[in-house]
């Protein structure tokens, strides 16, 4: 048995004349927590209807948990997902909602009540969901992809509507899943929702993978830099030759001097702007963010 | 299959929906019934489109029934509406992709959720004999109709037939139902569509040319349930509306299969 929870080999899906999904490559090792990150309208959904066998792929090939995507019966009731958003019966109780999903997938009604307490609807259980807000239909939701106890679990947006808090308590949910060895495989249009949990990224834009990948990689190709302001404009000049002098790459834009290297040298420029009389209004290091990284990787700066 | 099956109860036997349709066939039923004994002697008629059924064929032991299949019309347009709603109201709430997920074996999907409306049909029958049956024997004294070949083997088989007949015209109605709401893919398209053609479309058709009643649909379906009228024998009926629903069928389950879920 492979150690790949999904494989997709030159994947496609063609609308028309356009493509919504792009010759995808990309693997999803078996435990982990991968993102899948692309901006709206990029394939995601569509890759992931895919990958459960709602919708036939234009071209290529998949595997899922070692069986092709062609044979989703094969698969699929190891898998738990939440395609675009959640979707249940308007009048039926939120745990009639699970129950219905249950019985159809013969897990059982048992743990349904206690699927609900995880996701923190214990006690809404059995009000209809159309009373449910935003924030508890999503839930409900990601209750019902967890009711297989899956191996892999697709969740695609479910922060989407959450506020802050839920939106942690979904991380947390997550990383307990992946710690008891359900791998995770979440789509979000922000890396930043998904880069403190994710051990692999996905990343895709106008239906192709710019990157799949460790996250790792990600983060060893972030460039540090420091912002530098003076009070008097004139001087940024003369920060840039320091800087370019040191060996730093640096460029001024509005007012503001960029200067490429840790945050470490910070402290020697502060000494050498000092010694040639500049005083410094504003010297702050940083670290650009993965999403920022990313779109320089991929010279991609839109 | 069971399994759909019993999720499908599940969904079926939600209160508004389970007593809501039972109320409503019952009620149709009811009144049917009671018009046919309370209008006996009224010269408009006491059946439907102004039809007189006389006090000697009600006495007959098929007498017992007659209400009951009569009524099989407006069950059938019941039944339509819940097998069309069911159907497609997955497509509308986005359920179905839930449904694939755990169940992406397709046609069993569709046989299993198909058996279930079917056995939520019968009993969606079996209550409107009971209360036609019922109101018949309430009504027969008032409407001085005498009930003693009701109560002979001769009725009991009439029973049965007539049963039998109904029920498969009320399936057959919800078939058309369920092949509107796949084909569709919306509730009210596909009930306003149903019940559009069937109430009206047909009817003006059968007007303007009465030949035309052997091929339509609607009426084809009724016929069964009567077991079979002057004009359209009951193996035509039967012949033809099966010949119908099996192409309908083909054809849905064929897109339903192979046609992409992205709602
Ligand atoms: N059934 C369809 N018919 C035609 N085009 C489609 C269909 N489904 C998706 N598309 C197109 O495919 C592209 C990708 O859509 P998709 O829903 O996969 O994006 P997404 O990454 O999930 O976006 P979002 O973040 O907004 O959910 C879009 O341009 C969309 O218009
Ligand atoms: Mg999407």
């Amino acid at each position: 048995m492979s150690n790949l929870a999904v494989a997709v080999q030159d994947l496609s899906k063609k609308y028309g004349d356009t493509f919504a999904v792009s010759h995808a490559n990309f693997e999803v090792p078996m435990g982990t927590v991968c993102g899948f990150v692309g901006p709206n309208g990029s394939g995601k959904t569509t890759t992931i209807r895919m990958l459960l066998g709602l919708i036939s792929p234009t071209g290529g090939s998949g595997e899922i948990l070692g069986h092709s995507i062609k044979h989703p019966e094969k698969y699929l009731a190891s898998v738990g997902a939440m395609i675009e958003g959640p979707a249940f019966y308007p009048a039926l109780t939120g745990r009639e909602n699970l129950n219905v999903l249950a019985t159809l997938g013969n897990y059982g009604t048992d743990h349904v009540q206690s699927l609900l307490e995880r996701v923190g609807l214990g006690d809404r259980g059995n009000s209809k969901y159309k009373t449910y807000s935003l924030g508890m239909k999503q839930r409900l939701g990601i209750a019902a992809a967890l009711l297989p106890s899956p191996k892999l679990l697709i969740l695609d947006e479910p922060t989407n509507g959450l506020d802050p808090e839920g939106i942690q308590e979904i991380r947390d949910l997550l990383k307990s899943l992946a710690q008891e060895g359900t791998t995770v495989f979440v789509s979000s249009h922000l890396l930043s929702e998904l880069e403190l949990i994710s051990q692999h990224l996905v990343m895709l834009r106008k239906g192709k993978v710019l990157f799949a990948g460790k996250i790792e990689d990600l983060f060893l190709a972030q460039q540090p830099f420091i912002l530098v302001k003076t009070p008097n404009e004139s001087d940024l000049l003369k920060i840039s030759e320091i800087a370019v002098a040191a060996g730093h790459k640096s460029t001024i834009r509005s007012g503001v001097a960029h200067i490429e290297g840790p945050a470490e040298w910070a402290a020697e420029l502060n000494k050498s702007a000092f010694a040639a009389g500049i005083t410094l209004s504003q010297l702050s290091p940083m670290l650009p963010s993965l999403e920022e990284t990313f779109f320089e990787m991929t010279g991609d700066s839109e | 299959m069971i399994r759909v099956f019993k999720a499908e109860w599940r969904k079926l036997r939600r209160p508004t929906l389970f007593l809501g349709t039972l109320l409503a066939s019952a009620g149709l039923t009811g009144l049917v019934t009671s018009l046919l004994f309370l209008l006996i002697d009224s010269p408009q008629g006491n059946s439907d489109r102004g039809n007189m059924v006389s006090r000697e064929i009600l006495q007959l032991p098929s007498g017992l029934t007659i209400g009951f299949s009569n009524a099989a019309g407006l069950l059938g347009i019941v039944a339509l509406c819940v097998f069309a709603a069911q159907t497609a109201q997955e497509y509308t709430y986005g359920t179905l992709r839930n449904l694939l997920v755990r169940q992406p074996r397709r046609m069993q999907l569709l046989l299993g959720k198909y058996v279930s409306m079917a056995s939520f049909a019968v009993v969606m029958v079996i209550l409107a004999a009971a209360v036609s049956m019922s109101l018949a024997f309430g009504l027969s004294g008032k409407a001085k109709v005498e009930t003693d070949a009701w109560v002979t083997s001769d009725a009991l088989q009439e029973l049965a037939k007539t049963f039998g007949n109904v029920l498969l015209s009320v399936i057959a109605f919800g078939t058309v139902g369920m092949i509107l709401g796949l084909l569709l893919r919306s509730p009210i398209s596909s009930i306003s569509l149903g019940v559009i053609w069937l109430l009206i479309v047909e009817n003006i058709l059968i007007a303007v040319k009465a030949s035309l009643g052997k091929w339509m649909p609607g009426n084809l379906m009724s016929t069964i349930a009567t077991g079979g009228t002057s004009e359209v024998s009951y193996t035509h009926a039967i012949s033809f509306t099966a010949i119908y629903l099996v192409v309908g069928a083909l054809i849905v389950s064929t897109l339903f299969k192979r046609r992409d879920v992205s709602n």
